[in-house]
């Protein structure tokens, strides 16, 4: 009885697993099998690794997912560390989030009105003194505005894990005797490198395959896997490589899951 | 959190109402049954005046819905479940349409206009004997070049793009039929190439336009060259044209040693049922007065000879999107490649584009 009552709660998960996430995958593994002849082949495979152009490009995105990574990191982590001292930290959480409402095309065409030639960004450097430059389509700009949608997706999950924090643990700490750095470093960072690793997987990964912002804040100077993707699906209808390069980002996910997971389920707890 | 319930639900509520009663309406103003046409068009591209003209001419009532690309109207068109009466595919689209058994053919019997059409645009290599298309618009790829900052007459060739005057001063059109065309015809070859070695040794012709290159990017060209963003760009003239009517200091070139000229085309899918509708539309579209208007408004240039008659002087002279006869004669129609051609244009494409 309760057996049976467990298994119809599980139905919808389980009906919504089945249909949104492994058919969609399995379809995407499917495909990668097929030329444009629709004949079963290995041949997408072999011909995006031996391809210089894919493989460049993949280094390319793994490269600038790193970077977009590392600064949205270096930034993120201090803002949820003093969000969470704030008083009104509901408030400034609030601040933090506002952006992700707003559609990711809006932002990029807000950012072509800051960067342009006679954008506001120019504006200010003219008036300083130093003369309009090119900000538009450089890897420079494409990694700004990256980093800054990214952003919200990194500190909610270290101001989470900040919150979770047991503020017993800090006082032990400064009785102790560690000064504040000590503190930071033996107490508080290792105690919320989850969030960290949950915030690296939340922003990594979508940055792999960031082809939008490439094209209009990129200028199609920074080429990343998406661009390769979109442009199998939507000019060359190519679908079989465009679902070979799915699935090899797909393996970068589970890569980067696994590096980033919880090392405890590896057997490593020794209590 | 209660409030919150209530204030979705009643907004939920207030969207259903809205659709319902705007759903009424539709269906009041539309009730004459069969006498409908449903258009499938390209955004904008119609004179709306026109399909209130026809409405009281004909008593046929136009349904028009849009797309933005012919990809995502061929996918359309092709998974069934719609009642398209015409759609405008452009050149290319229309011989894989016509490959896939898309389209029904037009019966020239019923057709009142045919004599109006420039014979240029009639008979071309997708569609020879127009068995399944009428033109519509036309248009050539070509540069724009701001006077603000080019001299004008110094742009009249593909080739003076790689001048080293031009250090990443261009803007790209974000396509690679297109692009890679450019680089066949500066080295004397045709657009429609199939040739690897000849492709190959386009492809390193473009690698060299690279450092010239400011950004390759879509639709956003328009905004960018409006606002003097860049000096240079390589699109579409009708693209060209919307720019130029927003920017005073902008002008087209079409080089006289060639470039691609696209048809866009009114054909009749598989999905149609109004066929009365059709050729009364046909007829009506194809009449000079009509296809002025249309061309008036739209800003591209007619295929209708006789309506290009009827333009405005200034319109009917202007070189940059009435090109002369010596330039028409070079401009090539793309041809529908096999998609192993498609494929490696658009690989060697992309190898360009990683080497920005």
């Amino acid at each position: 009885m309760t057996k049976r009552r467990t298994w119809t709660y599980f139905l919808p998960y389980g009906l919504w697993l089945a249909l949104f996430v492994i058919a969609p995958v399995a379809l995407i593994v499917y495909q990668s099998f097929f030329d444009l002849g629709h004949h079963f082949t290995f041949s997408n495979y072999s011909t995006y690794f031996q391809s210089a152009t894919y493989l460049k490009m993949t280094a390319n995105s793994v490269w600038y997912a790193f970077l977009i990574t590392l600064f949205t990191g270096l930034i993120s982590y201090p803002t949820a560390y003093f969000i969470h001292q704030l008083k009104h930290r509901q408030f400034w959480l609030l601040l933090v989030i506002l952006p992700t409402w707003i559609n990711i095309l809006l932002k990029a065409y807000a950012f072509i009105g800051i960067f342009s030639q006679a954008g506001l960004a120019n504006q200010f450097l003219t008036f300083i003194g130093i003369g309009p430059q090119q900000i538009l389509f450089t890897n420079a700009s494409f990694i700004f505005v990256a980093t800054y949608i990214q952003i919200p997706f990194m500190i909610l999950p270290i101001y989470n894990a900040l919150d979770d924090l047991n503020p017993a643990f800090v006082n032990a700490s400064r009785d102790l005797g560690a000064s504040n750095w000590q503190t930071f470093r033996h107490v508080i960072f290792p105690l919320t490198l989850p969030g960290v690793k949950a915030g690296v997987q939340a922003v990594f990964i979508p940055s792999l395959s960031l082809f939008m912002l490439t094209r209009l804040i990129g200028g199609n100077k920074v080429i990343t896997l998406g661009t390769a993707i979109e442009e199998h699906f939507l000019t060359t209808m190519n679908w079989g490589m465009g679902s070979t390069i799915g699935v090899v980002l797909i393996i970068a996910m589970i890569i980067v899951m696994l590096l980033t997971g919880d090392q405890k389920s590896k057997g490593g707890t020794p209590r | 959190m209660k409030r919150l319930i209530s204030l979705i639900i009643s907004l939920l509520a207030i969207c259903g109402l809205l659709a319902f009663s705007s759903h009424q309406l539709q269906a009041s103003s539309g009730s004459t049954g069969s006498k409908v046409l449903n258009l499938y068009n390209w955004g904008d591209y119609i004179d709306p005046h026109l399909l209130t003209k026809f409405q009281q001419e004909t008593g046929y009532h136009v349904n028009v819905e849009t797309f933005d690309s012919n990809e995502a109207m061929y996918t359309k068109i092709n998974q069934g479940g719609t009642h398209y009466d015409l759609a405008i595919p452009s050149e290319y689209m229309v011989a894989k349409m016509k490959r896939a058994h898309l389209l029904q053919p037009l019966d020239h019997h019923r057709l009142t206009g045919l004599h109006n059409y420039d014979q240029q645009f009639l008979h071309q290599s997708f569609d020879p004997h127009n068995r399944y298309s009428l033109p519509y618009f036309w248009g050539t790829l070509g540069i724009i070049y701001n006077d603000k900052f080019i001299q004008p007459g110094t742009i009249r060739h593909w080739n003076d793009l790689w001048s080293v005057k031009y250090r990443d001063k261009i803007m790209l059109i974000d396509s690679a039929r297109d692009i890679m065309g450019m680089a066949l015809v500066s080295q004397g070859q045709s657009m429609n190439t199939t040739n690897p070695t000849t492709l190959r040794a386009a492809e390193q012709k473009l690698t060299r336009l690279a450092p010239n290159v400011k950004a390759t990017v879509a639709d956003e060209i328009k905004m960018y060259m409006t606002q003097n963003e860049a000096p240079l760009a390589v699109d579409w003239s009708g693209e060209a044209a919307e720019m130029l009517a927003n920017n005073s200091h902008l002008h087209y070139v079409v080089p006289s040693e060639g470039s691609n000229l696209w048809i866009d085309n009114l054909v009749i899918p598989k999905t149609a049922q109004h066929y009365n509708a059709i050729y009364a539309f046909l007829n009506f579209m194809s009449e000079p007065q009509n296809a002025a208007q249309n061309a008036e408004y739209v800003g591209y240039a007619t295929p209708n000879r006789a309506a290009k008659a009827l333009l405005p002087a200034a319109d009917r002279h202007d070189q940059q999107f009435y090109p002369p006869a010596a330039t028409l004669r070079r401009l090539e129609v793309y041809r529908d490649l096999s998609p192993a051609k498609v494929e490696l244009y658009n690989d060697l494409y992309l190898e360009f584009k990683m080497h920005h």
